[in-house]
């Protein structure tokens, strides 16, 4: 039994990691589809991976250490934050009372080290970037942690592998309508941290209008494979999270769980491509008012659950 | 209609004789072509023409355009009789009328004459003048790096930043270089710096053989091949006298609007794409394309070069090919207006276009703006209503105007005019003249002036040609509408985000070959 359940997390944790390209992929191609294209192969973003690991870097002659950190303790935060979030299955590799603290600030210390090395270039485009990136990362963080205050509310636990697994299917039915608000501030959050439409354009050319992509110009090779890699990582986990709330499974075999699970992160994936495709993106100074309506959404919910004003 | 003291009216494609043009003294030519403002007057060119070793002619052109006449006046600049050290100069129009600045800034670069008291004199195109010597701001070494060799205006501060683009980008455009003064992400100053592409077409225009010369003209703004070589074909035809048949001008107009088409529709899925709305911006693409295939049908070449040439067209339109093309015209118009009608329907697209870069009437007179940009802001100019010529004298197009000056309306213009002459195109290739669609044209009249004017996707185009005494072409001066609309786009990003600027570009989108020459 022990045995099985060992098999178990080793394949889960492998399908994590293999899983992040293909859900680009999935965007891109319903991108792709809406447009009237077949758009790039399947394994496209596997390939991008394996030409860039086999690349050299450059490093410009005006960055220090810093600049060559940035993508290694990003990847670094992001892949210990991916033990401690429940991310197919309801259980995490490490869990501990408080944990969803740490997760958190795994992916605060991650884009601090992003911003840090963009800021060591030098470049006024990645000032830029840095800059806007820093302003809508803290504008989304109140949204983030007020989500997090009703799950806790919820589930009685501070422990993230019991906030958003079975113990919520358990309460969905007392915090309902606050589950509800709190999966419409976790999609803004999700778009937000992961750089999609309607707040940034990761297709763009134009560096005038990045957020995320401008930070990371001055990267290649090796590194640039870390931060594309990481991108997608960070979007594996926060869709976890938002799709753990929004469709939470009981206590049931990882057989069916996590099949489960992985039809609706393509599902998602396919979603956000959905909104990429049916609106523009908002100008530079709205993004704010957007977080701000994340914020309350939480915010809201919070209220609802903590009242209890929700029975 | 009469020259009113020191103005010599004239028409596109109507030589006069040189001689005939007035020549007031530089010190009143300021003054006189300023007067030209006041009695509703657009500057439409200013140029220098060496006309001895030490004399440059300037000759400004004047456009009344609900009037459809164009004025000519000019002025002698010599060096003074006390010596050759006493530098060539004239008091500046600039200062009065900002629509000259650039003019007079390529007249200090060509021909090293310095008009006095402009408010911003510096280099246009970065390059040696004519005869090597040295121009107003003094020497500098047009081989070096430029952008780190360049007398930027700098704004002061704690809090402002500089950011530096160009001149080589991240997309597939030309290339330029921009710079912002800005705090935080407000722009305060945008200094636009051209130059990069200077190829010497005007003086490549001059080639001995008219054939080559015509190839030149179509290669001036590539994406208005048709708009310029209309113009310089007006400008031969008016100095050899010769009439063009009425069926090579309507094959004239059909390729003109195409080209409108075909850009204006680029141009709009290229707004779609820079806000990041994928479906419209897929769809415009593909239609762009079909516009240019219609092209591709007339002459064999998408862009239609090769099709105009003075004295007509190179190919005909048969009339089941023109049955084929209305009939693929016409459910393009369909296709073409339904996703337009998405575009202008998606509140996330407005949203992104209304009030961003605006540009006031009073602005864009001053600067003397020209095409959709200047009909965006409420200026009724248009050269295919107001110098109709060719099949325009037939066919009427109505001029297309907003009022609000930014984004919106600028795309909005180009939305309408693309009704329009999808409209026109269709009326026209169902009723073509009869004719023959070339003639050749004969020997060019001697010590004669003759222009072309013409209103490209992007505005007035203008090409000017002189002939020396023996009716050989000796002088061709050749305006892109980009020369008057730069500064625009300048002054629309002031107080904008910078964030905004490729979109407000895109919604310009000037032509920096067109500019540099």
């Amino acid at each position: 039994m022990i045995l099985v359940r060992v098999i178990a997390a080793i394949l889960e944790g492998v399908l994590v990691l293999a899983l992040p390209p293909m859900l680009m992929s999935i965007v891109v191609k319903t991108k792709a589809w809406f447009a009237g294209r077949t758009g790039p192969p399947w394994f496209q973003p596997y390939y991008d991976l394996h030409k860039l690991l086999n690349k050299g870097a450059v490093y410009s002659r005006t960055t220090t250490w810093v600049f060559r950190a940035g993508p290694i303790v990003n990847l670094a935060a992001l892949l210990t934050a991916a033990t401690l979030v429940p991310v197919l299955s309801s259980h995490s590799v490490f869990g501990f009372a408080g944990d969803v603290i740490l997760v958190a600030y795994l992916f605060a210390l991650g884009r601090l080290f992003i911003v840090l090395a963009a800021l060591d270039t030098g470049s006024s485009f990645e000032g830029m970037g840095a800059s806007r990136e820093v302003t809508f990362g803290t504008m989304s963080e109140p949204a983030l942690f007020l989500s997090l205050i009703v799950l806790a509310s919820a589930t009685k636990s501070l422990q993230l592998s019991e906030m958003i697994g079975p113990q919520l299917f358990a309460a969905r039915g007392a915090v309902g309508p606050a589950l509800l608000l709190v999966v419409g501030a976790l999609l803004i959050v999700l778009l937000t941290e992961t750089c999609r439409v309607p707040v940034d354009d990761p297709a763009t050319h134009l560096e005038l209008t990045m957020i995320h992509e401008v930070m990371v110009l001055d990267h290649s090779g090796p590194d640039f494979a870390y931060i594309t890699y990481g991108a997608a990582l960070k979007f594996l986990l926060l869709g976890s999270i938002l799709l753990h709330v929004a469709f939470p499974h009981p206590a049931q075999s990882p057989w069916i769980d996590v099949p489960l699970r992985v039809i609706e992160l393509a599902g998602l994936a396919a979603v956000v491509g959905v909104i990429e495709c049916s609106m523009a993106r908002l100008r530079l100074n709205r993004v704010p008012l957007l977080l701000a309506g994340a914020t309350v959404l939480a915010a809201l919910a919070a209220v609802l659950a903590l009242t209890g004003s929700v029975t | 209609m009469n020259g009113i003291g020191g103005w010599l009216p004239v028409r596109q494609g109507q030589a006069v004789d040189i001689a005939a043009i007035p020549c007031v003294a530089s010190e009143l030519f300021a003054s006189h072509v300023t007067g030209g403002r006041s009695r509703g007057g657009r500057l439409s060119h200013l140029f220098g023409r060496r006309t001895s070793v030490d004399t440059i002619r300037l000759y400004a052109f004047v456009a009344f355009d609900s009037a459809s006449r164009f004025e000519v006046c000019s002025t002698d600049v010599r060096r003074g009789e006390s010596g050759e050290m006493h530098p060539l100069a004239y008091p500046s129009i600039s200062r009065d009328w900002p629509a000259a600045q650039a003019f007079e800034r390529e007249i200090a670069e060509q021909h090293a004459v310095c008009p006095l008291g402009h408010p911003w004199l510096k280099p246009l195109r970065y390059h040696a003048t004519e005869d090597g010597a040295p121009a107003p701001w003094g020497p500098f070494d047009p081989t070096r790096t430029i952008p780190g060799d360049y007398p930027f205006y700098r704004v002061e501060g704690e809090e402002v930043h500089e950011v530096a683009v160009g001149p080589v980008h991240a997309g597939i455009i030309e290339p330029g270089h921009f710079r912002f003064q800005c705090h935080g992400e407000e722009v305060l100053h945008l200094e636009i710096m051209l130059g990069y592409q200077h190829r010497g077409a005007e003086r490549l225009l001059l080639h001995p053989n008219a054939a080559r010369s015509a190839i030149v003209a179509e290669t001036i703004a590539g994406d208005a091949s048709i708009g310029h070589a209309a113009a310089y074909c007006t400008a031969l035809e008016g100095l050899a006298g010769a009439k063009v048949g009425l069926r090579a001008a309507a094959i004239r107009g059909i390729a003109l609007e195409l080209e409108r088409l075909a850009n204006h529709v680029g141009d709009l899925g290229a707004l779609c794409t820079d806000v990041a709305f994928l479906p419209a911006s897929a769809y415009l693409g593909r239609l762009r394309g079909e516009y240019l295939n219609l092209t591709l049908e007339i002459c064999g070449n998408r862009f239609g070069r090769n099709l105009l040439r003075p004295g007509g067209v190179r190919f005909d339109i048969p009339s089941e090919t023109a049955e084929r093309m209305r009939k693929r015209v016409e459910s393009l118009h369909r296709e073409t207006l339904e996703v337009l009608e998405l575009m202008f329907d998606q509140s996330s697209v407005l949203a992104r276009f209304e009030g961003v870069g605006t540009l006031t009437e009073a602005q864009a007179n001053d600067i003397g703006m020209v095409g959709p940009a200047a009909r965006a802001s409420g200026c009724r100019r248009d050269v295919r209503c107001d110098h109709p010529h060719g099949v325009f004298q037939f066919s009427h197009i109505p001029i297309a105007v907003e009022t609000t000056g930014d984004i919106y309306a600028r795309a909005a213009v180009r939305w309408l005019e693309v009704q329009r002459s999808l409209e026109f195109l269709v009326e026209l290739l169902g009723n073509k003249p009869e004719g023959p669609t070339f003639g050749r044209i004969g020997a060019l009249k001697p010590s004669a002036m003759a222009f072309g004017v013409s209103e490209t996707w992007r505005g007035e185009a203008m090409h000017v040609a002189f002939t020396d005494d023996a009716g050989k072409l000796e002088f061709m001066k050749v305006k892109d509408p980009s020369i008057h609309n730069w500064f625009g786009l300048a002054l629309a990003l002031r107080g904008m985000a910078i964030s905004d600027f490729p979109v407000c570009n895109k919604s310009f989108n000037l032509s920096y070959a067109g500019h540099d020459l």
